[in-house]
């Protein structure tokens, strides 16, 4: 026992406020964290005006997809991989998988493209972009890897065509596609975590970054004429 | 070219370029409910996928196996078992990973491949057809046939093999038994005679896939055995699978297949690589280069100005256009407004 005073300060104070915890790595990541993504900027109320148009809806429809293809995909690992070949409980789970796959898909490029007409790396985006990328060729990756994981005729027949390629890239070496085991490892675990994370990044760097901005169009302009710059002396999202 | 300056704080500043920078938002905000928007897809997307599931389900043909299909074809089976045991067969002349009977792919000098050598050791004569054989119990016959085999000078076994492949082309099967005409087979013949009715009675299938622990799922050698021939090849054809067919972006039946594969199969439709023995490798440099260009878009200059040379972007936001052509027509003066909420686009 100490015979020092107990630290009244209320536990929901600012911790890296405190001069003797200025140097706490705890203090300082949450310091950071909120510091870049304030509540109001993480779960905002509002968007901007611009923020008006079909195209935008195709973003949050992939992420209620790939909600759908990870909880069916959950209740098909729960079971097993042979359960939807002897069930019709689970061949219905299993074509729940399929479709939300493809809407996940068709979701996905849509949104992509979407971004791409909107040059949406502009302003300090450029990480949104690649991550979104990044994220659309781990999910190829992952299904494809579902594919081979059907214990089918098609997973047999695509297995047997698609080692060439990646055998000629040499990542046949550790990446067998013929092998059941190693493909459905990859398929519910490895893949999906890469996938959940960096969509997960994404999407916290869209909303630390914000929605893009339209392209700006000069005032006195016929429509048609090709965007301008701000005026002078218009701050700007440059990149550093 | 972008001039840099400097600012009153000496923050480097660049000339602004409308496919790299934005002018900070100072126009309106409007409510916007993130997660009423989010349930709401979920539940559209639940409808949607459930409604497909319901009335399309999902296509699941049943695998072939070593003993369908030598029970279908049992002269293919072993026309291929031939070619298996004298080291001309597809996976006997492959090269890496799985044996040093051929060269891997290559770009010039690339040939990652080759580079990096065998690593799931296949050798077709004793893994397909002896090893399996000597599992067999109580078959002195085809013992002995093994031992002469195996006892024989390379040059001994290939007189035997080359006779019966030649022979085998033309064989039938008939009352459960391969026909061949007469010819100097020496062991070879009972040998995949035996082999083939351990395939009919699904014990090859066993054989193969055994391994040191009681457990496995590498299914490698039996499917590579099997894509050897032509049987499995013969229905993809039929399920419109096949390479010329857009092969792997298609599903079997009518259903969807990996339609986000169609660049990647596109490639194997054209020239060179429709035709070339180095045709994987050419695609998939061709796609990891292109994959590096759309990650890598923002930076290359040209290829980052299509969307503002396409236009696209004025049907994307034309109400937002509408609006900002409305607000100058009728005030002639500064449409900026401070925010409502302390949300900005501004990192």
């Amino acid at each position: 026992m100490t015979d020092t005073l107990p630290d009244t300060t209320p536990p929901d104070s600012v911790a890296a406020d405190r001069p003797e915890d200025a140097d706490q790595w705890t203090a300082k990541l949450r310091h950071a964290a909120v510091e870049a993504l304030p509540p109001e900027r993480l779960m905002p109320d509002r968007q901007p005006a611009y923020v008006a148009s079909w195209i935008y809806v195709f973003g949050v429809l992939t992420l209620a997809a790939l909600a759908v293809v990870i909880l069916t995909g959950t209740v098909l690992a729960i079971f097993g991989p042979s359960w939807w070949h002897e069930s019709s409980t689970g061949l219905f789970v299993n074509s729940l998988h399929l479709w939300s796959v493809e809407v996940f898909f068709f979701a996905m490029v849509v949104h992509l493209w979407g971004k791409f007409f909107m040059a949406a790396w502009r302003g300090r985006r450029r990480a949104t972009w690649i991550t979104g990328v990044v994220a659309f060729v781990i999910s190829v990756g992952a299904a494809f890897t579902g594919y081979l994981s059907q214990q089918n005729f098609d997973s047999q027949w695509i297995s047997t065509q698609a080692k060439d390629g990646i055998n000629a890239t040499g990542a046949g070496a550790i990446f067998n596609v013929t092998n059941f085991g190693q493909m459905l490892m990859w398929h519910i675990m490895l893949l999906p975590l890469v996938v959940v994370l960096l969509v997960g990044l994404h999407v916290l760097l869209v909303r630390r970054r914000g929605v893009v901005p339209p392209f700006a169009l000069p005032p006195e302009s016929p429509a048609g004429n090709e965007p301008a710059g701000p005026p002078p002396g218009t701050p700007s999202q440059e990149q550093s | 070219m972008a001039a840099a300056q400097t600012d009153g704080q000496g923050h480097r500043r660049r000339r602004f370029n409308p496919d790299r920078d934005v002018a900070e938002w100072h126009g309106k905000y409007l409510p916007y409910d993130l997660v009423k928007e989010f349930l709401v897809a979920l539940a559209v997307v639940c409808v949607l996928v459930a409604g497909l599931a319901v009335i399309f389900s999902s296509p699941d043909e049943k695998p072939v196996t070593v003993k369908s299909w030598s029970a279908s074809d049992p002269v293919g089976f072993a026309q291929t078992a031939i070619t298996e045991l004298d080291g001309t067969s597809g996976v006997a002349t492959y090269g890496p990973p799985y044996n040093n009977g051929g060269t891997a792919q290559s770009i010039g000098p690339f040939s990652p491949g080759q580079w990096l050598g065998v690593h799931h050791p296949i050798d077709t004569a004793n893994d397909f057809v002896i090893a399996p054989l000597k599992t067999l119990p109580d078959r002195p016959e085809l013992a002995a046939a093994l031992a002469t085999y195996t006892a024989a000078s390379t040059t001994q076994q290939t007189r035997w093999t080359t006779a019966y492949e030649n022979a085998v082309a033309n064989a039938t099967f008939e009352q459960g038994a391969l026909k061949l005409s007469s010819g100097h087979y020496g062991p070879v013949g009972p040998m995949i005679s035996g082999l083939t009715s351990m395939a009919r009675s699904g014990a090859l299938d066993g054989a193969l896939l055994s391994t040191r622990q009681f457990y496995s799922t590498d299914y490698t050698k039996p499917l590579l055995f099997i894509a050897d021939g032509s049987y499995l090849a013969n229905l993809a054809q039929g399920q419109h699978l096949s390479g010329d067919q857009w092969g792997m972006m298609n599903e079997t039946g009518s259903y969807p297949g990996q339609a986000w594969l169609w660049l990647y199969t596109l490639w194997y439709q054209v020239p060179p690589m429709k035709t070339s023995p180095n045709a994987d490798l050419q695609v998939w440099a061709i796609m990891m280069g292109l994959t590096l260009l759309l990650a890598l878009l923002p930076f290359i200059p040209g290829l980052r100005s299509i969307p503002r040379w396409t236009r696209i972007y004025r049907l994307i936001w034309r109400q937002h256009y509408r609006d900002s052509s409305a607000a100058q027509t009728s005030t002639r003066g500064p449409t900026a407004a401070p925010p409502p909420s302390p949300v900005s686009s501004t990192a």
